[in-house]
């Protein structure tokens, strides 16, 4: 059931919020040995938010629609005195002293927090296998990864194991996950969702974000964590409207431009139908949909791996045994206290990012790599500003293929970071996108993206949900 | 000397310490001397997660600073992330301004032997300090058993000031500095102290051939913790240079650590520490754009520069160079103006009061705060808040300079207002009271917080100018020093000076003193 759905129900006493969080405890017991989609379950503290909601139910004081929603989080985002790992061991134990911006918007509306989800280490990853804890699976199929980084929260939605969670998204870590697992997630505009205690892995690119069963629910989490942060001064001030109240009014005339660039060679031929279809769904729901071509997106990926890692190499330069987390005792001398910390601390994927990202910031190199990626990552936000200049959303497949093997891809990074080949670029040009459910392939979700002008989460989501109207495909549930 | 030959140069870099109420990046206080460890928070401490958000103080006060530099405010600076690994950085980067700073292209004026000396300043920027350490064990943490940290000043905010390489020698270096601190103290930007560390000096020192105009190459000076030190710092540095180059060799450009005990300069960073800082935009925070409106407001806020006043002060009021000094650099030119705003009398006379009288005063209340056992007691019951803080070390200095020097911003601070200075003179003036008289009730004013009315009516204290009670004095003085009077007949008028002084005494100072000495004429006709 979706949050909306049992909404109505706490409101109306049919059912109490500790009913509801017990029943999905239960569920996880049953599933969460196949699926793996937690690191962390707070049982106790879910059933004490949960006995909070109640009261502010019944008494009818300061309830909203996510009041007593059982919620999974990504286990990137601070939960104070809840542990948060980043699926790393470096971060094993760690606690966190405060509550990310998220975490306390959603307590204080109300919402269950029922644990902290899988996801690759530090968000680096495409198919939640790089978590040091451990790997997650697809609930459609066990044997498939469920994407990644945000994949623990995807698995999570789609086993029922939580009403909705949040995702973070640096490169496709929300949608590509939604996509695998036929669920819905958006990466809001960069700057319209605080990431104050989103762990950063890259601070230019990384933007929390609703993973949910369908578009409603996307649209009431947006709800609540939309707007401007004193403690994040990347969040913008923009006005933020009820984004469930735009959901309605449909598509007609509005203007939908599908990336040719993102429909040829390298995209499996059943997802190109399953997104082709759609478009023409849209045209005969009444949208001009025309194709568009963003030349630069070829080099997104390439102008991506040295963003990203040159900011993660800063980012994670904290870990380093001193302050928190884990530290090798045995060392001797600072130096080497630095080096085994972080050598036994971070995962292979992880440090193979730092490496990159620290060369490509180096003295002699700054310019050829990191200078010329800015340089590139302006160029690609002008293609897509060409692209608005003729339509109001684009569509793409979220991602090129749907859910691969568990192990298919670990030996072979480039083939991995080619699976967020579609949802990379909206990350450099700081766009807002989701990806719905639009067909099946080999008993697979098939993803489609709907890409937005920046701070216009308003048109996607009212093209996703008009989509959504009048296919079924976001009906369809995983049979773990 | 191998100066004769070389030509010194020198560049320094000066952090200084803001004075704002929080830190740089975060709300935590910006204060000194809490318990290790208290002042944090997840943003000063690097938690995962957290975000800087800019201090919005700091940068009106380093945009006070570089316009009173002469320099140009940029519309749009960038924070820049400055990559090292030490335990006493919680991040493992400083968030700093490298490509893209605050502020560029200013001077400032010094005084050597007389002689103006324009120094160009290459930039003015922010960014964070980093904790402290302590390591137990060994100096350093090479080869410390332990070594405990301390987050406390972590995201203090400081400010750098990048000079060009205009200095010649280390007098000019030393000159600059303290020329430097003291216009940071009159801004009101921060104390200055360096003996504290609020305010730090980094130099940069090469030495090339006497009409080369290529640099040579330098080193780096470090852990310089006086104007003093600066200066014996950079001649040893510059001594060591020359005797490098005399025997033919070459100054490795590195990094040297000044030893104040030997007086010398030591490589200090091994192998290991060799950086490469990899600076790149700090993608947490967005350029700095300081609106015109607001620099213009801060602009017109700082008023009059020192050397401005001083100069003023010289040539009207007829001050001397060190007192127009004073009255700037310990922020009394306000209570100056303001009392010969409210009753003109010859400047001079305000500032005997400000520079000579109230030192004095202060030396005599730290001397009673002394004498108590409790010196934090003292502190608490003296009813103004401008005694020093170490009462008993500061008791035996008659010297106002280091009393006020210590003292810090106490002067400024005193509870005494133009209003009063203007009274005292007036009263003086008026021959209500002697000057000797006047001392005793305005610092009893002070003191008590009292008006000078009230004072003076409570002791009896006005001046006596009657001369039939005057002259009663002077003969019964005639009469009790004999001696004196024959001295006096026999012509030696110098002794007029010790019956004044007897008179003075037996009024408790309040005869008018040429009213006296004409009476003792009288006397001792």
């Amino acid at each position: 059931m979706t949050a909306h759905e049992l909404a109505a129900r706490l409101a109306g006493r049919k059912l109490s919020s500790a009913e509801l969080t017990r029943s999905f405890f239960e569920r996880i017991k049953k599933l969460e040995e196949r699926v793996k989609a937690f690191v962390t379950l707070d049982e106790t503290g879910a059933l004490a938010q949960a006995a909070e909601a109640d009261r502010r139910l019944k008494s009818k004081e300061h309830v909203t629609p996510l009041t007593g929603i059982p919620i999974a989080v990504k286990d990137n985002m601070c939960t104070k005195g809840l542990r948060t790992t980043c699926s790393s061991k470096i971060l094993t134990d760690y606690h966190p002293p405060y509550d990310a911006t998220v975490v306390a918007r959603l307590k204080a509306a109300g919402a269950v927090i029922i644990g902290k989800t899988n996801l690759d280490e530090f968000a680096m990853g495409s198919s939640t296998e790089n978590s040091a804890f451990q790997i997650t699976h697809n609930p459609w199929n066990l044997a498939a990864v469920p994407g990644g980084s945000s994949g623990g929260s995807a698995a999570a939605v789609a086993a029922g194991e939580a009403v909705i969670a949040l995702g973070s998204d640096t490169g496709g870590s929300i949608r590509q996950p939604a996509a695998f697992c036929g669920v819905v997630g958006l990466k809001p505009t960069y700057g319209r969702v605080s990431r104050y205690g989103l762990v950063a892995f890259a601070s230019s690119l990384d933007q929390i974000g609703p993973i949910t069963r369908d578009v409603t629910d996307c649209a009431l989490l947006l709800n609540l964590l939309a707007g401007h942060d004193p403690l994040d001064t990347t969040s913008v001030e923009a006005p933020v409207p009820d984004y469930r109240r735009v959901l309605a009014g449909g598509i007609k005339k509005l203007k939908v431009g599908l990336i040719s660039d993102l429909m040829g060679n390298g995209i499996d031929r059943e997802v190109k139908a399953a997104v082709k279809k759609a478009a023409d769904l849209f045209a005969r729901l009444g949208a001009e949909v025309i194709e568009v071509s963003l030349p630069t997106l070829e080099y997104a990926v390439a102008t991506y791996y040295l963003i990203a890692p040159a900011e993660a190499s800063s980012n994670l330069a904290r870990y380093d045994g001193v302050k928190f987390g884990y530290r090798n005792k045995e060392a001797k001398d600072l130096i080497s206290m630095y080096y085994s910390t972080r050598r036994e601390g971070f995962g292979a994927e992880v440090k193979r990012r730092i490496m990159l990202g620290t060369y490509a910031l180096s003295a002699g190199y700054y310019d050829a790599y990191y200078l010329k990626a800015l340089k590139v990552r302006t160029l690609i936000k002008r293609d897509f500003d060409r692209a608005f200049d003729r339509c109001d959303a684009l569509l793409s497949p979220a991602a090129p293929t749907v859910a691969f093997k568990t192990g298919e891809k670990t030996d072979d990074p480039l083939s991995m970071y080619l699976s967020d080949i579609a949802t990379i670029p909206v990350n450099l040009a700081g766009l807002p996108a989701l990806s719905l459910p639009c067909g099946f392939s080999r008993g697979l979700p098939i993803g489609l993206q709907i890409i937005g002008r920046a701070f216009d989460e308003e048109t996607i989501l009212r093209a996703a949900f008009t989509y959504e109207q009048n296919t079924e495909w976001h009906k369809a549930q995983a049979n773990v | 000397m191998a100066n004769m030959k070389h030509e010194t140069v020198i560049g320094l870099e000066v952090h200084a310490q803001l004075l704002t109420e929080s830190k740089m990046f975060c709300s935590c206080p910006n204060k000194f001397g809490a318990p290790p460890n208290t002042n944090i928070c997840p943003v000063c401490t690097g938690q995962p997660g957290s975000l800087p958000v800019t201090n919005k103080k700091a940068v009106e006060l380093a945009i006070k600073t570089a316009l009173a530099l002469n320099c140009r405010i940029e519309p749009s600076s960038v924070f820049a992330r400055k990559h090292y690994f030490y335990p006493d950085l919680p991040k493992d980067y400083q968030i700093s301004q490298y490509e893209q700073p605050l502020a560029t292209g200013g001077w400032l004026e010094i005084e050597i032997d007389g002689q103006v000396k324009k120094i160009g300043i290459t930039r003015v920027h922010l960014e964070e300090d980093a904790g402290k350490l302590v390591h137990v064990g060994a100096a350093r943490i090479m080869g410390a058993e332990e070594s405990l940290v301390d987050f406390n000043r972590t995201g203090t905010p400081l400010m750098e000031i990048v000079s060009e390489p205009d200095l010649r020698s280390p007098r000019e270096a030393a000159a600059y500095t303290e020329t430097l601190a003291n216009l940071l103290r009159y801004l009101g930007v921060c104390d200055a102290k360096m003996e504290e560390g609020s305010l730090r000096c980094d130099a940069n020192l090469s030495l090339r051939p006497a009409g080369e105009t290529k640099f040579g190459t330098k080193t780096e000076v470090k852990n310089m913790n006086s104007f003093r030190a600066i200066e014996k710092a950079l001649a040893a540095e510059e001594k060591r240079h020359a005797e490098v180059l005399a025997e033919g060799g070459q100054v490795v450009q590195e990094t040297r650590f000044f030893d104040d005990v030997t007086e010398t300069t030591s490589g200090m960073r091994g192998k290991e520490f060799a950086h490469d800082y990899r600076y790149f935009p700090e993608p947490d925070l967005v350029p700095l754009e300081p609106p015109a409106k607001w620099t213009e407001e801060i602009k017109n806020g700082i008023g009059e520069l020192p050397r401005t006043v001083i100069a003023r002060y010289m040539k009207e009021y007829e001050l001397s160079r060190e007192w127009a000094d004073f009255l700037v650099y310990h922020e009394l030119t306000g209570c100056l103006e303001g009392a010969l705003k409210i009753y003109k009398t010859k400047p001079f006379n305000y500032a005997r009061w400000l520079i000579v009288e109230l030192p004095s005063f202060i030396a005599e209340l730290n001397k009673e705060a002394a004498e108590k056992s409790n010196i934090n007691k003292a502190k608490s019951e003296l009813p103004h808040p401008w005694v020093i803080e170490d009462a008993a070390e500061k008791a035996a200095e008659d010297n106002y300079k280091k009393n006020i020097e210590v003292s810090g911003k106490s002067l400024p601070k005193l509870n005494l207002t133009p209003a009063k200075l203007a009274e005292i003179e007036k009263l003086i003036d008026g021959g209500t009271l002697s000057y000797k008289i006047a001392k005793t009730v305005l610092f009893a004013a002070i003191k008590t917080g009292k008006e000078l009315a009230a004072i003076i009516a409570q002791q009896g204290l006005t001046q006596i100018s009657d001369e039939g009670e005057l002259l009663k004095v002077a003969r019964e003085v005639v009469k009790n020093n004999p001696r004196q009077a024959e001295q006096y007949k026999g012509g030696k008028e110098a002794v007029m000076m010790f019956f004044v002084g007897q008179m003075m005494k037996a009024t408790k100072g309040r005869a008018n003193p040429e009213l006296a000495a004409k009476m003792l004429k009288q006397a001792l006709s």
